[in-house]
């Protein structure tokens, strides 16, 4: 079979096993989240924790408990990173230094995972287990608790409450993110992840050389870090590194894993709202920007233009020989439009235009599918704007499933909207038009240069976490400045999509009337993809052009 | 202020509960079903006559001429499980542009071929630098090589390649491959009676 069939053939796959599993994990989620019933284990946290689980929130209330949740989880992280050195399972590895852990507490938090150390060397296993993993977990479950949350803003009428955000996190944990983990941590086992407490070990080659192997708990670590859209890898290499990924069918299994629950989740929307077309019609826009995005990737990636890959042969470097660049082209490309971010090619050694498209699905804002809950109210919160815009070409008042889109509701919108890209830009131009910040950044000059920093900062403002891996992210400014952009990225969105939820929510349903614009049809799927791809490229495609299009081009 | 401080106590008390069941519960028990497959979840080793001399799945260091060689490796000084990664260059990156062109010019020498024969993955770092694999195309140009300096027969030798050659899973996923490791333990294990 040709490289280009077995590429075609290996999408199909993807896509097929997809299309069989949203429908019943869509379904289940909805019934999982909105359950009126708690399970035993779940009421016995609750109890432990001092939560009363059946007392629902108001906006506010539900974003400070969210961002108490996530304030308290920075701050431990960052203590287990410092008092290293004398936690067991350190493997001998010393305290993480200040500017790294905050770097780290910050990426993890944030479901980003942008990763500025090396795991080998930096991070014990104590820490990767009870400190990294558990937020890979719960950062994944407060992705889900706000996308709850705003689908009630559309579902309930005339209340000042949009939920509990301990129950829907609680929930998130128990009955979809655990067993889910159990279950594909066992299947990656099976495929050769390794999964064991051993630390660095002295093995004599064949050739009778010596070789220090380093093992350590991955499987269970590599199971939520895909299913959770986080993506920091055990290792440095990430999902490259062969005790992570060691076959192309461990990396189908992860691929499929960072691409489920986002791409299940619009069914779960569409259970919830009573009307499964609205649900289709998402499904419809995420999967065709994922769809061109793989297709651009994988053509580009297969042909291999650029100086290096013309003179090698093809685009292999940075790439696995198991992989190959389609394998490698079908990874890169769901990484950065799911928020994952894991790897398993150099980002950086990606030809330009390949790189470019990466760079690209991030500056979509994660909307396709995006990450664990922020995919789908990222693209419900740019759905109403495409339904503000389409009210004011046709003079009607603008309504999106029966809730009014005023004043208030549009300001919170393009407030949401208009935060990454205001992170991006500010942050990529200081460390750009700063000669001591760029020198201390970057080793090359040029358009090459310029996508380096512009991958960084929209990595960690749309909390992704790939990066182009030559760009130096260990200077005390490069540290915190990411780590603020992080921070920055996740939690203003989130504050004004719940604020967005609880305005919703208030307002009472009206029913559809003759000026009401269908949100289920072909014409308004065309219509929000056209909004995402618009809004995106009007506020980057200077920046692209000036990138990965000029390194393209030239 | 007392709403806010209700919540960073309910926030405290349920990351311990989290870190307790999905910080230590969980890797645990993945760890104990790791147990049922002992082979796996420790790495693939390999081993010869009894003693571990790596691990299937980690690429090693070059070991002279008489072996198949690996990719070139940017983890370390080459294959360094310590500093797993790629060299992180770009698609026009002068520098890299260079070492390609100069192991092109090495691995053609090395096997006596013309440099235009030199594949892809023969002069190029992979992501992880750990790459166990080559090409099948690379496998087969160092079988003149190996069966010279081994004094072995270069039809036994092609023959072992080709019976180390893995397609694609499925027949559509990843790239075709040869496991450099398992592939020069064959090597070894050669019958005297094969030398030609």
């Amino acid at each position: 079979m040709s490289a280009t069939a077995a590429a075609v053939a290996q999408i199909a796959i993807v896509v097929a096993v997809l299309a069989a599993v949203h429908v019943p994990l869509g379904d289940y989620m909805a019934r999982a989240l909105e359950s009126t019933r708690h399970l035993r284990v779940e009421r016995w946290v609750y109890r432990l924790c001092g939560v009363d689980p059946d007392a629902d929130q108001r906006w506010g209330v539900y974003a400070r408990s969210l961002l108490a949740f996530s304030g308290v989880g920075v701050l431990v992280l960052y203590g287990l990173q410092r008092v290293q050195a004398h936690l067991p399972l350190s493997l001998g590895m010393s305290a993480v230094n200040p500017a790294t852990a905050w770097n780290t507490a910050a990426s993890f938090v944030t479901n980003t995972n942008w990763q500025s150390y090396s795991g080998e060397q930096t991070m014990g296993q104590l820490v990767q287990m009870a400190g990294l993993a558990v937020q890979n977990f719960l950062s994944a479950a407060v992705g889900l608790a706000v996308a709850v949350a705003l689908v009630r803003g559309f579902t309930r009428s005339r209340t000042d409450r949009i939920g509990s955000f301990w129950v829907d996190v609680v929930r998130s944990v128990v009955r979809i993110l655990l067993p889910l983990a159990v279950l594909a941590a066992v299947v990656l086992l099976a495929g050769g992840v390794v999964q064991n407490l051993t630390g660095v070990h002295d093995v004599t080659t064949l050739a009778g050389g010596t070789q220090h192997l380093v093992g350590g708990p991955v499987a269970s670590q590599e199971a939520i870090k895909q299913l959770g859209t986080n993506g920091g890898g055990y290792f440095n290499a990430n999902s490259a590194h062969p005790f992570e990924n060691p076959s192309a069918w461990t990396d189908l299994v992860q691929i499929v894993l960072l691409l489920m629950i986002p791409f299940s989740l619009p069914r779960t929307f569409g259970t919830l709202v009573h009307d499964r077309r609205q649900g289709a019609a998402i499904l419809a826009v995420m999967g065709t920007l994922w769809g061109a995005a793989v297709a651009v990737t994988t053509w580009v990636e297969l042909r291999g233009p650029g100086a290096v890959p013309a003179l090698a042969g093809a685009a292999m470097e940075g790439k696995e020989v198991r992989f190959g660049p389609a394998a490698s082209a079908l990874f890169a490309a769901s990484t950065t439009s799911t928020s994952t971010g894991a790897v398993n090619a150099a980002h950086d050694s990606l030809t330009a235009l390949g790189g470019g498209v990466a760079m690209m699905n991030m500056m979509l804002g994660e909307v396709s599918p995006g990450g664990v809950g922020t995919g789908l109210y990222g693209m419900l919160v740019v759905a109403v704007l495409a339904v503000f815009l389409a009210g004011l070409m046709v003079g009607r008042t603008p309504e999106y499933l029966g809730k009014k889109v005023g004043r208030r509701e549009v300001t919170l919108v393009a407030l949401s909207i208009l935060t990454m890209p205001a992170i991006v830009l500010v942050g990529g131009t200081l460390t750009a038009g700063i000669p001591a910040l760029r020198a201390a950044a970057i080793s090359t000059g040029g358009p090459h240069g310029l996508s380096e920093i512009l991958y960084a900062y929209a990595s960690a403002g749309n909390n992704n976490g790939s990066a182009f891996g030559a760009f130096t992210a260990t200077s005390t400014y490069q540290e915190v400045a990411l780590g603020i952009a992080m921070l920055l990225g996740r939690f203003v969105p989130i504050v004004l999509t719940l604020a967005l939820a609880g305005s919703l929510a208030a307002q009472r349903t009206v029913p559809p009337g003759a000026g009401t614009l269908p949100t289920h049809t072909p014409v308004f799927v065309g219509l929000l993809v056209g909004v995402v791809v618009i809004v995106a490229g009007l506020t980057f495609f200077p920046a692209l052009a000036l990138a990965p299009l000029a390194e393209a081009l030239s | 202020m007392t709403s806010w401080l209700r919540q960073l106590v309910a926030a405290l008390k349920v990351l311990l509960v989290a870190t307790l069941v999905l910080g230590l519960a969980y890797p645990l028990v993945v760890l104990g079903i790791g147990r049922l497959m002992p082979a796996r979840a420790d790495g693939s080793l390999v081993r010869v006559g009894g003693t571990v001399v790596g691990s299937a799945l980690i690429g090693q260091p070059s070991g002279g001429d008489q072996w198949f060689q690996p990719r070139p490796s940017a983890a370390g000084d080459g294959y360094d499980p310590l500093a797993s990664g790629g060299s992180n260059l770009g698609p026009n990156d002068p520098g890299l542009l260079a070492t390609v062109e100069q192991r092109r010019q090495q691995v053609a020498a090395r096997e006596g071929v013309d440099p235009a024969a030199v594949p892809a993955d023969a002069v190029t770092a992979s992501a992880s630098g750990l790459d166990p694999d080559i090409s099948p195309a690379y496998a087969r140009l160092q079988v003149a090589r190996v069966a010279r300096v081994r004094g072995l027969d270069p039809a036994v030798v092609r023959a072992l390649v080709d019976e180390h050659v893995e397609g694609r899973t499925l027949g559509v996923l990843g790239d075709p491959h040869v496991n450099v490791l398992q592939l020069n333990v064959a090597l070894a294990a050669l019958p005297a009676a094969a030398a030609g």
